[in-house]
């Protein structure tokens, strides 16, 4: 050891060599650069993002010190902005949510399933995938028309026309491409190797995918799915032509569940789109108020679905 | 156990097989490894003339060969031979590749396993697979085990199943603490010898293994070779490796493959361990074994 040590002290100068080299003497300034740009891409997009939130909250101040979150929420709709609440919006977003969630996501992780584990790979396959990509991007309200058309007027019957049940298919239609594609996407990000494991054990298609590749996809397809939900219940273009209305109706004080879902109906997206059209300024705040809570219920089930997703990824 | 159930039509023929089987072993450990053929043991697969594409791709063209049973036939050939491709038309794997078909035929018991009749799952079951990757499946110890027995409809006690495959993969010894505990947790030798214990749980007979050590240590290699020759006892072994010191340490029977200039693998000889390391009648073969080619 000593004599190593002596060895290289006997060639100072070589070790000088050997530092410089290694200290280096180009500034890497282009990766500073790049750095700063994707910073300052970040600072834009939170401003915009606080900067809406910070000035809805200001703008909604007065409807929480007046009135209160609870009287708000639970006041039905009014012309007198003194007393106009949000319940009616709230109960139709739910309950859309809920026949969405009902139908479209069975219905999603389904198809999602036939087209990743069964469907042979051909041209129609291919086509099949293409079409639904395609779909995921058209315009909402296009989903609307589609409602419209179908829904409230083809199956009127089933239906019973505008109503929150037309609603709620017309989202569940709306959100079904986007369903399969997430749970497609997580099916697809299951290793073959597990696949092929369970096959090599002599397990059917059947077996695998129930015990091996839904387990294993679970928590993506949850999370996907939930989002999906999220993107439902914030959606307005399309229930503003499937006839979710704002103003000019009133359930009797006695109405049954049943008569709700067959009745005239609203929801809170369409409910903030009517009150930020109109002059009447006491309905600024309210606009405000409305959004928040829209805001927090999608924060709230995005919370849930990383909750929902962390829980099942402890599992393994 | 209902995973013999349907041997039970040829039982007879089976038994008779399994009896020559275990003579034609005896007389293994006594004789020579040059004599294991002649003394004529049973043949679990008879491969006649058999092709394997990928789309229009020819990856294994004309392979006659017999595999005989309780030995362990191993594969050696160099990158892209076809040696994986060829290791999982035994049990039908490669179905799953959408763009797989083959040709000729590949007689298991006598029973063409491309048979319209045969199911494919079927055929796993009684023909099990380690794969190169260890792969666990991301669950416990005890349900890695127990998955393919109950899927196979057994009906005994699972936890002395599960007790016994682990037993008989070297294992149970490192894991009869945890088995709650994820497969997916253990070390890349145990999870490798824990893949052997799946596969044998489900009393298959025979265990196909593609390059099961080429992800693991000497000391974890060593174990599974060892295993290896327990198992013999038991179940037709098939083995495809890289490692010609494996090939050469823990097979009785070694099949050379390379591929020609279409690149589709071939047979180039096929015949006791010993004879295709120390005399093999193909130049190409000897290069290869002896590290001049490959």
């Amino acid at each position: 050891m000593a004599g190593r040590m002596a060895s290289l002290g006997q060639q100072p100068e070589a070790t000088e060599v050997v530092r410089r080299a290694l200290e280096g003497r180009r500034a890497d300034w282009r990766s500073r650069l790049f750095e700063g740009f994707l910073l300052f891409s970040l600072v834009v997009a939170f401003f915009f993002l606080v900067w809406l939130l910070v000035a809805t909250f200001v703008e909604s101040i007065p409807v929480w010190t007046e009135r209160g979150l609870l009287d708000f929420l639970n006041t039905p709709l009014a012309s007198n902005p003194d007393n106009a609440g949000i319940s009616q919006g709230l109960f139709g977003s739910v309950v859309m949510m809920f026949l969405v969630a009902l139908l479209a996501l069975p219905a999603g992780v389904a198809a999602a399933i036939y087209l990743e584990e069964y469907a042979p790979d051909n041209a129609l396959s291919r086509t099949l995938n293409t079409i639904i990509r395609n779909l995921a991007g058209v315009p909402a309200v296009v989903y609307g028309i589609l409602g419209l058309s179908f829904f409230v007027l083809t199956m009127e019957g089933v239906t019973g026309g505008r109503t929150v049940i037309s609603g709620g298919l017309t989202l569940a239609v709306l959100v079904l491409p986007i369903t399969i594609i997430v749970s497609a996407e997580s099916l697809r990000s299951v290793p073959a190797s597990i696949r092929e494991a369970g096959f090599g054990v002599g397990a059917t298609r059947w077996e695998v995918i129930r015990s091996h590749v839904l387990p294993y996809s679970a928590p993506g397809i949850l999370t996907g799915v939930i989002l999906t939900l999220a993107r439902a219940f914030g959606e307005t273009a399309p229930l503003l032509l499937v006839g979710a209305a704002a103003t000019g109706f009133a359930q009797p004080a006695n109405a049954t569940l049943l008569d709700q879902l067959h009745g005239p109906y609203t929801s809170l997206p369409t409910i903030i789109y009517v009150w930020a059209r109109n002059p009447n300024p006491g309905f600024q705040p309210l606009t405000s108020a409305a959004i928040l809570v829209l805001v927090v219920v999608i924060l709230l089930v995005n919370a849930i679905a990383i909750i929902l997703r962390n829980r099942y990824a402890r599992k393994w | 156990m209902t995973l013999e159930e349907p041997r039970t039509s040829n039982g007879s023929d089976e038994q008779a097989t399994r009896a020559a089987g275990m003579q034609a072993m005896k007389v293994n450990v006594g004789g020579g490894g040059e004599q294991r053929v002649a003394v004529g043991g049973e043949n679990v697969f008879e491969v006649s003339d058999f092709n394997a594409y990928y789309g229009d791709f020819r990856a294994v063209k004309d392979i006659t060969m017999d595999i005989p049973k309780n030995r362990i036939t191993a594969f050696i050939g160099p990158s892209g031979c076809g040696k994986s491709t060829l290791l999982r038309c035994f049990n039908r794997m490669n179905d799953l590749v959408p763009v797989a078909h083959n040709s000729g035929r590949i007689l298991y018991h006598g029973v063409d396993l491309y048979d319209q009749k045969v199911d494919a799952v079927e055929v796993r079951r009684r023909i099990g697979m380690v794969f190169q990757k260890p792969n666990p499946f991301p669950k416990s110890i005890h349900e890695n085990v127990a998955f393919g027995a109950r899927i196979a409809g057994y009906k005994g006690d699972m936890d002395e199943l599960v007790e016994r495959s682990l037993r008989r993969a070297a294992i149970w010894d490192e894991v009869k603490d945890k088995l709650k505990e994820p497969g997916t947790a253990l070390s890349g030798g145990q999870q490798q010898r824990l893949c052997i214990a799946r596969a044998i749980a489900v009393e298959p007979d025979v265990i196909l293994m593609d390059e099961p050590c080429s992800a693991l240590d000497p000391v974890a290699t060593l174990k599974i070779e060892e295993l290896m020759f327990e198992l013999r006892d038991e179940f037709t072994i098939l083995i495809v490796t890289h490692n010609m010191q494996q090939a050469a340490r823990a097979s009785d029977e070694t099949v050379f493959l390379t591929m020609g200039e279409d690149r589709a693998g071939y047979m180039v000889e096929k015949g006791p361990t010993s004879e295709i390391f120390t005399n093999p009648k193909n130049q190409l073969t000897e290069d290869y074994v002896s590290g001049r080619f490959g």
